[in-house]
């Protein structure tokens, strides 16, 4: 469970000020698309082979052949920061996208038909509510076993009932506007109403959602690979990374814990910025 | 409004909520690809006699929802279950295990209160430049994680401070004094009173680190809302001194927020202290439904699992009520709990 729980999605304040200067967006807009590039192509541009055990010394500091230093096997941390890239950025999209398709899809539906269909699914978003992201998340793992697919599953369900909070509230306020009477008076279906002019009109909600939600999937992801129930060696991402990190530390090498860390926070950041920009759009439009 | 009405509708809410969660947790045994069999004989291959021990012990040959209900009546009375892993009454691991979880939380909670209390106190009311030094910081503080947080602090108190120049000097300092007084002990939980509070010191710190952040942020906001409206304008008009329009007329209003937002936030560190339990080496019970879940061991994951969900919603649904006590108004428009 992370602060996105008890945020329920929302974006602080003083986040929402600081994105509305345009230098310090841009500047967040080129780190997540360097970050969105490497996931897409650094197993490619990796110089070692993220697994090759002594590819430069234990425990080494960063030199020219090992730009970001050696773990405690020897293996290159630049090479592996590349090569996890890609699950780090890409499992958390896919938490969202089904989050925020199952939440919406549900929101919708509350909001549309009301009453008994409401209450129901009213209760069903209190329970998974009621069970932390991180909870979930290691019951998933119990049950079908260590690896990415059953965190991913169970952080996409938990991450349902801020997106199916937020959207129903923007759902029920658009349904009472005049327009959707006009459209209903005019005779125009309840399939065309929702999917032509309802649906369209929640997605600057739903995007603020989205960017927001990133962040937090990012971290809660990064967090179970941490605990060592998520990417299984010798196989890396940034979470399972620093942790296994940890023993560097001791034996007085902080780098291999320390960049993939650098490279989890600066894309977190990147994200809440851009994510505080479409929430501060999504508000304009709402006007 | 109706006390009554109010408390009772709530408690059912909850109640009902709790339940359904149980079904979910417990249903997790039911969907678990494999026979239980196998991870309960221990990977050897069992012989009849054996299978029939152990299905009679784990009551495999009940329907499920005898199970459920004989699973769910026995925590009521104290009985967890018995462990796959362990071969021991579940109960016995996560008593010892939940007290090093408290005291975590217990001092995580203390850290968050003074400080982000406090420094959202400041930046609201120190003027324009402890505020930007505020907003920066928290704004830090926002995107690192517990595990980022735990892994600085072991780097700073763990081992050598050669890496990074600039920071030498105060935190060589510290380190010194740290280490030669023997202080914050990097990993285990240590023994009972004073050596617990220092083994639990760096975990707390880590796992503080967010959600101080958040609850400052929270602070500073409401209270600027406050400093902002009319009565405050108004008393101050009327000369009464700052301290006490401070007092009564802008934290007092601005109290009911910060708590509720503090209420939930204390709820969700119980999860939350499991990844630092983990980073630090604490024996909590995050690390054990950790470890329980690593190893299949589902009669733990389950009942810490439904322990853990136990506290939040109990603990959300108390920090909505004491809100509702202090601010009537916020009811109406409160969270559904």
């Amino acid at each position: 469970m992370s602060v996105g729980q008890l945020a329920q999605g929302k974006m602080p304040v003083a986040v929402k000020d600081a994105a509305k200067k345009d230098w310090l967006y841009l500047v967040a807009l080129v780190a997540f698309t360097l970050m969105a590039l490497m996931a897409l192509i650094g197993p490619w541009i990796a110089p070692y082979n993220p697994t090759q055990l002594y590819a430069g010394p234990e425990n080494g500091l960063p030199t020219a052949q090992n730009l970001l230093g050696t773990d405690d096997l020897g293996r290159d941390v630049l090479s592996r920061i590349l090569c996890g890239a890609g699950v780090s950025v890409f499992a958390p999209i896919i938490i969202v996208l089904l989050s925020t398709i199952i939440g919406s899809l549900l929101a919708v539906t509350a909001a549309w038909f009301g009453g008994i269909t409401r209450g129901t699914i009213a209760r069903i978003i209190d329970v998974i509510f009621a069970i932390p992201g991180l909870v979930l998340a290691v019951l998933a793992v119990a049950m079908f076993g260590k690896g990415l697919p059953a965190p991913i599953v169970a952080l996409s369900i938990a991450f349902i009932p801020v997106v199916a909070r937020l959207t129903q509230t923007a759902a029920s306020r658009e349904l009472g506007k005049p327009y959707i009477a006009a459209l209903r008076v005019q005779g125009v279906s309840s399939l065309a109403i929702c999917f032509r002019h309802l649906i369209p009109a929640l997605v600057p909600v739903v995007a603020a959602q989205m960017a927001v939600g990133f962040g937090y999937a990012m971290l809660d992801l990064a967090a179970i690979s941490f605990l060592g129930l998520g990417q299984q060696p010798p196989a890396a991402d940034w979470g399972s990374m620093i942790s296994g990190g940890k023993t560097g530390i001791l034996a007085g090498a902080p780098e291999q814990a320390l960049f993939p860390s650098i490279f989890v926070v600066v894309t977190v950041l990147a994200v809440s910025i851009i994510g505080a920009r479409v929430t501060a759009w999504a508000e304009e439009k709402e006007r | 409004m109706n006390w009554i009405q109010l408390i009772l509708g709530r408690l059912g809410g909850l109640v009902l909520t709790l339940l359904l969660a149980s079904v979910v947790i417990y249903s997790a045994l039911l969907l678990t690809p494999g026979d239980p069999m196998s991870a309960l004989a221990g990977g050897a291959k069992p012989n009849p006699e054996l299978i029939a021990q152990i299905r009679a012990e784990y009551h495999l040959d009940d329907p499920i929802w005898t199970r459920y209900w004989d699973w769910l009546s026995g925590i009521f009375v104290g009985d967890f279950g018995r462990s796959f892993v362990y071969k021991t009454d579940v109960l016995g691991l996560v008593a010892p295990r939940f007290v090093v979880t408290f005291q975590l939380v217990l001092l995580t909670v203390a850290i968050i209160l003074v400080l982000g209390v406090g420094s959202g106190i400041l930046a609201a009311t120190r003027g324009r430049a402890v505020d930007r030094t505020m907003g920066l910081l928290t704004a830090l503080g926002l995107a690192l994680p517990g595990f980022v947080v735990a892994i600085l602090l072991m780097w700073i108190f763990a081992k050598s401070l050669g890496w990074f120049p600039g920071f030498v000097v105060a935190i060589l300092l510290m380190w010194i004094f740290a280490k030669s007084l023997g202080w914050f002990p990097v990993f285990g939980e240590g023994g009972d009173g004073i050596d617990r509070l220092w083994h639990l010191i760096l975990p707390a710190f880590s796992l503080a680190t967010m959600f101080l952040a958040y609850i400052s942020r929270v602070t500073r906001s409401s209270l600027v809302a406050q400093l902002h409206s009319e009565h405050v304008d108004t008393a101050k008009v009327r000369g009464i001194p700052r301290g006490r329009i401070f007092g009564t007329h802008v934290f007092r209003n601005a109290a009911p927020q910060i708590l509720a937002i503090s209420g939930i936030t204390i709820a969700g560190l119980f999860a939350a202290a499991a990844i630092v339990e983990v980073a630090f080496g604490l024996g909590g019970i995050g690390s054990l439904l950790t470890e329980a879940a690593a190893r299949k061991d589902l009669p733990v994951v389950q009942v810490t699992s439904l322990l853990l969900v136990t506290i939040f919603v109990v603990l959300n649904a108390l920090a909505d009520f004491i809100s509702a006590v202090i601010d009537p108004d916020s009811v109406s428009s409160g969270r559904q709990a």
